[in-house]
């Protein structure tokens, strides 16, 4: 026998630094090549501008020289149409996260301390929307919110109305409606978890020292899962916030366009790339920012101190991550 | 201890968890100011008990009773019994302030008694300085303390406590056991209190309920458990014992002579239940300390002597314990004096222990 004999590429690996960094090459190769440099390449176009014809202007010689200018974020601001539009975007990604949060704390704290037996079933019923395609599930509004769809004939065929009513497709409450369907489940999750993490006996405690249920909930139960909350509805708010499939498919003549439709349509039709990078620029920065406050916030309330333990803290960490890079 | 009126009764409860038993059938009555252990292995159903006092499960089956009314359809925050959790159950989003403050605020008291009451018992942990901490920047004496102090603040006609030293190392324990004692004597609180701990339940209670598979197994004082064991399980379960298998011969009197071991032994009849018959089947249980090497000497009259050849000695500090080979083969262990006179290994030797210090158990 022979001693096997070490390869040079054998030494290398061996090395622990080395080793660290082979492992890790993959993973942050693929966000820098899927999602830094696609940032960079959107800061890059919002600096540029277009030519008379509609084109962007070339850069030439090295190092480059495009035309380099702040004039479409100047045009973003100094005009009040994109920040008029920013603003109806938020207020619908507000009314969203109220209506999910409404909706999910109840659900979230039936599943955590009430439902025994089919828990799991339950939990799966709120998770398996999200296996469906999110088309499948924004066209489904339009069948049950139209004029001869389910819920007009539900109510005429009762005797409530007699006439179909017009506002339900259309409008900014389709949209609103649809979102909360959408994305109340990521406002469950979050909330559901930090919920299940609450040891039982706080709960025994504090009806130990003379509180009844409802203000062992208002004392105990709601400030301890206030992280979950957050979580919940950043999630919510910045998912619909930028979403632009529902008010596309759903929404009236006062509600088509949120921001993001409004990005679409300049990386497409209007071929303005420069001003559609500008404005999305504007809006990861809101968001990034928006969800930096939030991960703050959180960790002010929560007391336990070990990260990792909750499961949203890890779930927003990442998305946080990813916007940032 | 001489017994006022009975605060709290626990009359025949049990708790079914479907089909497992956790308590059954259990009468205990609880004196007013008493220290009473609820002794156990786990799974004994000593937990549950506490917890039915306290309310946070209803039994299947039984009344408790407190200061003559009945108060097992109470919920927990109507009782007048405050419980120090095992894993103290802090509420983390608040300071050691406001946790010892609680209770006084949700039942409404006025607000300068409230500072007044809650510095009191901060004082009485010794834990003023710590008031503003958050719970998870204490060390587990510390938090144990709070715990306490949270419940005692409110005064409550009887203090329920789960395995309270259970998570703290074996030195502080001691110390917290004597201080528990000790703070119990003061406020003059009835305390309920769980452990599996025998040494702990010998050194606090005034009475010790020895719980087995869900039924008292013996109430009484330290003293009585320890001396006067009613049954093999708490004689075996309370400190060290022989056991040692027989049958009895005759009875006389309050006395009965059984054939142990091959020899004539004496020992007291069990007081209560039936007694024991001649030919009954039996355990003789002798305590390590009650028995000493009797030499050449003849032995004493109101003795039982046994004969075995010597295993070995262990020296452990305090005492010397010495195991010895009955000629049945069963090992016998006493404890001596470290001063006591040394015996080899491989000698022979004679044990003596006064005849009313052994125990007679059915077997």
């Amino acid at each position: 026998m022979t001693t096997p004999s070490l390869t040079w590429f054998d030494r290398l690996r061996s090395r622990p630094r080395v080793r660290t960094a082979l492992a890790a090459a993959l993973p942050v190769g693929w966000v820098t090549v899927l999602l830094f440099v696609p940032y960079l390449m959107l800061l890059v176009y919002s600096l540029r501008t277009l030519t008379p014809a509609g084109f962007i202007v070339p850069c030439k010689g090295f190092p480059p020289d495009c035309a380099w200018t702040l004039a479409n974020y100047d045009r973003l601001f100094s005009t009040s149409v994109y920040p008029a539009t920013i603003w109806f975007s938020a207020r619908i990604a507000i009314t969203v996260t109220a209506f999910s949060l409404i909706l999910a704390y109840p659900l979230a704290y039936l599943l955590a301390f009430k439902v025994r037996r089919h828990k799991n079933l339950m939990y799966m019923a709120v998770i398996i929307p999200l296996w469906v395609s999110y088309l499948v599930r924004a066209y489904a509004w339009k069948i049950i919110l139209g004029q001869g769809g389910i819920l007009n004939g539900l109510l005429m065929s009762v005797g409530v109305i007699h006439q179909p009513l017009q506002f339900l497709l259309y409008s900014k409450w389709a949209v609103i409606i649809a979102l909360t369907h959408i994305y109340t489940p990521f406002t469950l999750m979050p909330i559901y978890a930090v919920l299940e993490s609450v040891p039982a006996n706080l709960k025994e405690a504090s009806q130990d020292l003379y509180a009844d249920r409802v203000r062992t909930f208002f004392h105990i139960v709601l400030p301890l899962s206030l992280p979950g909350v957050l979580a919940g509805s950043t999630f919510a708010f910045v998912l619909s916030m930028g979403d632009f499939v529902a008010p596309q498919l759903l929404g009236g003549s006062d509600s088509a366009l949120m921001i993001s439709n409004v990005v679409v349509s300049l990386f497409g039709v209007a071929y303005n790339w420069p001003l559609g990078a500008a404005i999305s620029v504007v809006m990861l920065t809101l968001v990034v920012s928006l969800l930096t406050l939030a991960n703050r916030v959180e960790r002010r309330f929560d007391y336990r101190g070990e990260p990792g333990r909750i499961a949203k803290t890890d779930a927003l960490g990442a998305i946080a991550t990813e916007s940032r890079a | 201890m001489t017994s006022p009126s009975p605060l709290v009764e626990l009359r025949s409860i049990t708790k079914r968890f479907g089909d497992f038993v956790a308590v059954d059938a259990v009468s205990l009555t609880i004196a007013s100011g008493e220290f009473l252990t609820l002794l156990g292995a786990s799974g004994s159903g000593k937990t549950t008990t506490l917890r039915m006092i306290a309310g946070f499960e209803p039994p299947t089956a039984g009344e408790v009773w407190m200061d003559g009314r009945p108060i097992h359809q109470l919920p927990p925050y109507k009782r007048d019994v405050n419980t120090v959790f095992q894993s103290y159950a802090l509420f983390p989003h608040m300071s050691v302030w406001d946790n010892v403050a609680y209770g006084l605020r949700r039942r409404r008291v006025a607000k300068p008694e409230i500072t007044q009451r809650v510095d009191a018992a901060l004082a009485m942990v010794h834990l003023e300085p710590l008031a503003q901490r958050a719970p998870r920047q204490l060390s587990g004496g510390q938090q144990q303390r709070v715990a306490l102090a949270r419940a005692l603040v409110n005064r409550p006609r009887v203090l329920l406590l789960d395995e309270p030293l259970g998570a703290l190392d074996l030195k502080l324990r001691k110390e917290m056991q004597l201080e528990l004692k000790h703070l119990q004597t003061q406020v003059g609180i009835t305390f309920v209190y769980v452990t599996h701990d025998q040494e702990e339940a010998l050194t606090m209670s005034d009475r010790i309920a020895l719980m087995r598979g869900g039924r008292i197994e013996q109430v009484g004082t330290p003293r009585e458990i320890y001396d006067r064991p009613a049954t093999k399980y708490v004689a075996d379960f309370i400190g060290e014992t022989n056991l040692l298998g027989g049958q009895v011969r005759s009875v006389a009197g309050t006395r009965a002579t059984l054939d142990v071991e091959g020899q004539r032994l004496e020992a007291p009849v069990p007081v209560g239940s039936a007694g024991v018959t001649a030919g009954q089947a039996v355990w003789l249980s002798v305590r390590p300390e009650v028995m000493t090497l009797l030499g050449d000497r003849p032995a004493p009259p109101e003795h039982n002597t046994l004969e075995g050849m010597v295993e070995e000695g262990i020296y452990a500090g305090s005492l010397t314990k010495l195991r010895l080979r009955l000629p049945s083969g069963t090992t016998l262990v006493l404890h001596m004096a470290p001063t006591a006179v040394a015996v080899a290994p491989g000698q022979r030797a004679r044990v003596v222990w006064p005849v009313d210090r052994g125990v007679c158990l059915a077997a």
